[in-house]
């Protein structure tokens, strides 16, 4: 677990080592077995043998973080509180033992990984590129808990740590020592060591700041008037822009605070007490359990058939060069693929590529790539006019418009001159890939892959899997999703698949309750004060009004007598018909748009919509709108439409803005309570309807 | 006339003042909204139904500035409705919440008004607030202020009390407190604060020191010997001719301790009481507030005594148990011979000295403690009284129903 190597000048490399993990994580286990190193090193010391520790890891990464199987099960407050105080204990012991500790940071060190290397005299990191540093424990609605707050803003002061901190924002290893996280950079192992012992012997004052008497913290404490207006707005900004629905932000900032008002230990204790209250509170179960275990899970492929080889295509194609093409292209390229782009003329496909010339330009801006990444990922790209280009593809995607007799058209053109190995995949958010499969001569090759716009920002595709479509094909399609970064769930083919789908029930309950005589700005703010990201109105002007009238037309097509319109929909036929407010695509929707894309809601809408006098409480619509997406959500669940609850949680904070300190839609009903769930959702059934009705409550999840 | 009764005191346990102090991770605000929500849990009180609350705070700055009363409702999670404003008279700004409440309810314009107060002196630091009469040239020249301890050793001096006099009462007073501890006399009214997460910070008072000794006290050194020479001492004996030379006997031991905490009251009128079936355990009989001589300045409770007796109709002998904050021996012993009070009958639980002066609180936790005690004993009539800076005296007379 750990190496103990001691070298002629009397200095000891600490290697951690775990067994049988890829990465080191601070658990209980690697708790209880430092104590005793530590001992060990004190006599050491004793008897004058010992002259500086490097602590360093057997691994690719340094530590990557905290014991979350562990936390997440935790219950009690006392046995968190005494772990995480117990935690301290030992990151104390190494900074005040009496001889320089040296971080020796060979690769990835997050979370708890980098506190303890807070706890040493001095950091140096390998400057690889797959070197993350940070705290990013607020992501999972955490905080750091083993002084590494309290650290981190001693060293940094409090307003360059707070946005580290409260963002939980990860820096490459150039960033990290540019933000003063770092110490010093090396470039490979040998240095590192090298270094490390060179520091050692030539650095004998080695107490830390905050240890020294009468030390303050870097820069003003938190009771010069500019800190205090900086801790006021960022309070403000914080609750603004989470509705305090996140308390791990929070509880960091008021830490930070303290940190600036109270001695080190002082603080370190609040630091453990806040810690405690966020690891038992239900808003990082619920960010852990979606964003950690099923996020994992997915990414282990557990939705991904199995039996069938890694797919590992060179070449893909990509038909229409829009936006959606473009963005395939440009996450293609920068995943090291080679892309065929194609469209109707080689104009308008350059023109394509100019649009992933400037996303990669972002990218270079961004300090993402360098200047040698973005021309080769240029020189990845083919553009054409002609389907015959396809030939050597491993996978062709067809972005074009969402028209079924295009669509048909382009996929007979491509299997010409494509081989029965190649995938083809049909970008659509709306039309059912069975039917669009029907026009391919190799229907077993055939998947809808469902993209996101814009591409480069959105992290979730759907892969639909349709009727003929093969298990191996399946397989391919999710290699291809993870291999360009993105993350896959795997879904049915039903009517707008699972997104759409659900996106659309919120969309239509927001309009049922706008008809009813709701105020639209009430409906709006309920929506995002239950945490969605847009208000259901805001969304529908994004998808576009008519789209989504299309979806109920086609829908009534196909149901016949069986299809009942929801309430929403003859506001919806009005919108689009009468008022020809067809969404954000026009600039006038529920919102109306100026020339700077600011949005104001449409004025007309209280003259043309007759108010209620009865406002029904923001929590009712709140409910309303959460409700019918988790009740829609298990309906897939039933009808196979999403298969398991890590595609369904993930999938939909990720698909459409479920609100994530939930979640996600299934997580949600553990967040409520079933039994409350059941209770509420019969209430809402009573009141609002059977869109509300769930037909196994028993059977919930 | 309306009479005003006293439903409830409780108060924190006291915390060291100072870094290390088991409070000193707890943010004044927070300790008192979770006073407020204890009083609130023990009777079930629609907090609606609260006409005001006032909060004594001698140092309103920083994180108990801008009406720290408020700011802890709101906090607490009380109804909006509910108003709340922070006072300042010194030492005795705990006591004074307190009289102002019973003339609010008096007065039949309210009738339930939470009285209190607040601080934490490890985190708001004592002076922190500045304030003229000590930092101003021209007025702390003109008013010939000095700093409270001088007063306090000019008192002992001009009485002619002894160092061993001052120690032996310091001692008394450990003894007292401790007793008054281990029996579990302060038990029921002390509320147990406790992190966010439920788990105890503090139960106790923490400034008691029940192992002292006179030996131990004897040996400390006088604290306000070097002040005094800085010219104070002789700013003071101007005023004070029939003294000689200040000796300087208050030492850390025999003057109170620096401490957080906080305490409230609940006082209400009789229909109040009805209405929310609130038990009165007392009736604040008479209340007086008086100024003295400003550099002695802590002589101010005799006077102050004196009148709330003769409004009360009361002789001093009439009063069963008498509490005189202890914020240095020296005023305590001259309080006491003033009023020829038995020190069977004067802080019989101890005081500041073993457990602490968080200022702004003391005087509602002094009255807390005096009623416990009159219930125990089954007396009937307490007295509280606190010097206060700047020369005055603010008195209350309480009487158990």
């Amino acid at each position: 677990m750990i190496k103990y190597q001691k070298d002629t000048s009397n200095i000891v490399t600490l290697t951690l080592d775990m067994e049988n993990t890829r990465h080191n994580i601070i658990n209980h286990e690697i708790g209880r077995s430092f104590l005793p190193v530590l001992a060990h090193l004190k006599r050491e010391l004793k008897k004058g043998e010992l002259e500086g520790v490097i602590l360093t890891s057997s691994k690719n990464s340094f530590l990557i973080g905290g014991d979350l199987e562990y936390l997440s099960q935790a219950k009690e407050a006392k046995a968190v509180f005494s772990f995480v105080e117990k935690l301290k204990e030992v990151f104390r012991i190494i900074e005040t033992l009496g001889v320089p500790f040296v971080a020796a940071i060979n690769g990835t060190a997050l979370g708890n990984g980098f506190e303890l290397a807070l706890a040493t005299h001095y950091r140096i990191a390998i400057d690889k590129p797959d070197t993350i540093i940070g705290l990013p424990e607020v992501t999972l609605g955490m905080m750091p808990g083993g002084g590494g707050l309290v650290r981190l803003v001693w060293m940094l002061g409090i307003e360059k740590a707070t946005p580290l901190l409260t963002e939980g924002k990860t820096l490459n290893a150039k960033e990290a020592l540019a933000h003063g996280l770092i110490d010093e950079l090396v470039s490979d192992r040998r240095d590192l060591v090298k270094r490390a012992k060179e520091w050692i012997l030539n650095n004998r004052d080695i107490q830390q700041p905050w240890d020294r008497k009468g030390a303050k913290i870097n820069g003003k404490g938190s009771k010069h008037p500019s800190v205090q207006r900086f801790l006021g707005l960022e309070a403000t900004r914080i609750s603004a822009r989470t509705h305090r629905n996140f308390p791990a932000p929070l509880a960091i900032l008021d830490t930070i605070s303290e940190v600036g008002l109270l001695d080190f230990k002082s603080a370190s204790r609040i630091e453990s007490r806040y810690f405690t209250d966020l690891i038992l509170g239900q808003v990082c179960k619920n960010l852990t359990s979606t964003f950690w275990f099923d996020f994992n899970t997915i990414k282990s492929g557990s939705s991904r058939p199995k039996g069938f080889g890694k797919f590992r295509p060179k070449r893909i194609g990509i038909i229409g060069s829009g936006l959606m093409g473009s963005g395939i292209g440009f996450i293609s390229t920068l995943a090291g693929l080679e892309v065929v782009l194609k469209d109707v003329s080689i104009v308008i496909a350059e023109r394509g590529k100019g649009i992933i010339e400037d996303l990669l330009n972002k990218h270079l801006i961004a300090g993402k790539i360098e200047e040698g990444d973005l021309q080769a990922a240029l020189d990845r790209i083919i553009t054409t006019e002609s389907v015959k280009d396809f030939k050597d593809c491993d996978l062709v995607i067809e972005a074009v418009y969402e028209n079924r007799q295009l669509k048909n058209q382009v996929t007979k053109e491509t299997e010409k001159y494509i081989d029965n190995y190649c995938v083809f995949a049909s970008n659509t958010s709306t039309i059912p890939i069975s039917s669009l499969a029907k026009a391919s001569v190799n229907p077993q090759n055939f998947v809808g892959l469902h993209f996101f716009a814009p591409v480069e920002k959105r992290n979730l595709v759907e892969i639909i899997k349709a009727e003929n479509t093969s298990d191996e094909t399946i397989a391919r399609a999710f290699d291809f999703v993870k291999l360009i970064k993105k993350t896959p769930i795997v879904v049915g083919d039903q009517r707008g698949f699972y997104i759409t789908r659900i996106a659309g029930a919120y969309i239509m309950e927001g309009m049922a309750i706008l008809s009813e005589g709701q105020k639209a700005s009430r409906i709006e703010h309920a929506g995002k004060q239950a945490g969605m990201k847009r208000g259901p109105l805001e969304m529908a002007d994004d998808f576009g009004l008519n789209l989504i009238q299309d979806i109920f037309r086609e829908m009534a097509n196909d149901l016949g007598d069986d299809y009942t319109p929801l309430p929403g929909y003859n506001l919806l036929e009005k919108m689009v018909n009468e008022w020809e407010r067809l969404g954000k695509h026009k600039k006038a929707g529920f919102y109306d748009y100026d020339a700077l894309g600011t949005k104001t809601l449409w004025p007309d809408l209280t003259n043309l919509i007759e108010g209620d006098e009865v406002q029904l409480e923001t929590k009712e619509i709140e409910d309303r709108l959460m409700f019918i997406q988790v009740i829609e959500t298990i309906r897939c669940m039933e009808e196979g439409v999403v298969r398991t609850t890590a595609d369904a949680n993930v999938g939909s904070v990720l698909g459409w803005g479920f609100a994530a300190h939930k979640g996600g839609t299934l997580q949600f009903i553990q967040d409520y309570g079933k039994e409350k769930f059941l209770d509420r959702a019969k209430e809402l059934e009573n009141k609002y309807g059977n869109r509300f009705e769930l037909n196994n409550p028993l059977n919930i999840f | 006339m309306n009479e005003a009764y006293i439903f409830d005191a409780i108060r924190s346990p006291r915390g060291k003042g100072k870094q290390g102090g088991a409070l000193h991770e707890v943010k004044p605000v927070r300790l008192l909204s979770t006073l407020l929500n204890a009083l609130k849990d023990r009777h079930q009180i629609p907090t609606q139904e609260v006409d005001d609350v006032l909060i004594g705070c001698v140092s309103p700055v920083g994180e108990q500035g801008a009406d720290i009363a408020k700011t802890a409702l709101l906090f607490a999670g009380w109804d909006d409705q509910v108003p709340g404003t922070q006072l300042n008279r010194f030492c005795a700004s705990g006591l004074e919440a307190v009289n102002l409440a019973a003339m609010k309810i008096r007065s039949g314009w309210e009738h339930l008004v939470i009285a209190g107060g607040v601080e934490s002196m490890s985190r708001v630091p004592i002076g922190s607030d500045g304030g003229a009469m000590m930092f101003d040239p021209e007025v702390s020249s003109k008013v010939a202020y000095v700093p409270q301890g001088i007063g306090a050793d000019l008192i002992a001096t001009k009485e002619g009390y002894t160092r061993q006099m001052l120690d032996e009462y310091a001692l008394l007073s450990q003894q007292r407190a401790a007793n008054a501890w281990e029996k579990g006399y302060f038990q029921s009214s002390i509320i147990p604060i406790l992190d966010r997460n439920g788990l105890l910070i503090l139960d106790k008072d923490e400034h008691l020191r029940p192992e002292t000794t006179l030996e131990g006290l004897g040996s400390l050194r006088a604290v306000f010997q070097q002040i005094g020479a800085l010219g104070y001492d002789d700013l003071a004996l101007q005023k004070y001719g029939e003294v000689e030379r200040i000796l300087h006997m208050h030492t850390a031991g025999n003057s109170s301790g620096i401490v957080d905490g906080a305490a409230l009251v609940l006082i209400g009128s009789e229909q109040a009481g009805k209405t929310l079936n609130l038990k009165p355990k007392a009736r604040i009989r008479a209340i007086a507030n008086i100024g003295s001589e400003p550099t002695i300045m802590l002589e101010g409770p005799t006077p102050a005594s004196k009148k709330a007796l003769k409004i009360a109709g009361m002789e001093a002998q009439d009063i069963d148990l008498w509490e005189m904050n202890e914020a240095f021996a020296a005023p305590v012993l001259k309080f006491q011979n003033d009023l020829g009070i038995d020190i069977e009958k004067l802080n019989v639980n101890g005081g500041a000295i073993a457990m602490g002066h968080p200022l702004g609180a003391t005087g509602a936790m002094l009255l807390g403690t005096v009623l416990d005690e009159l219930e125990r004993q089954d007396l009937n009539t307490g007295l509280i009284t606190l010097c206060v800076g700047g020369g005055m005296g603010v008195t209350t007379i309480i009487e158990r129903i």
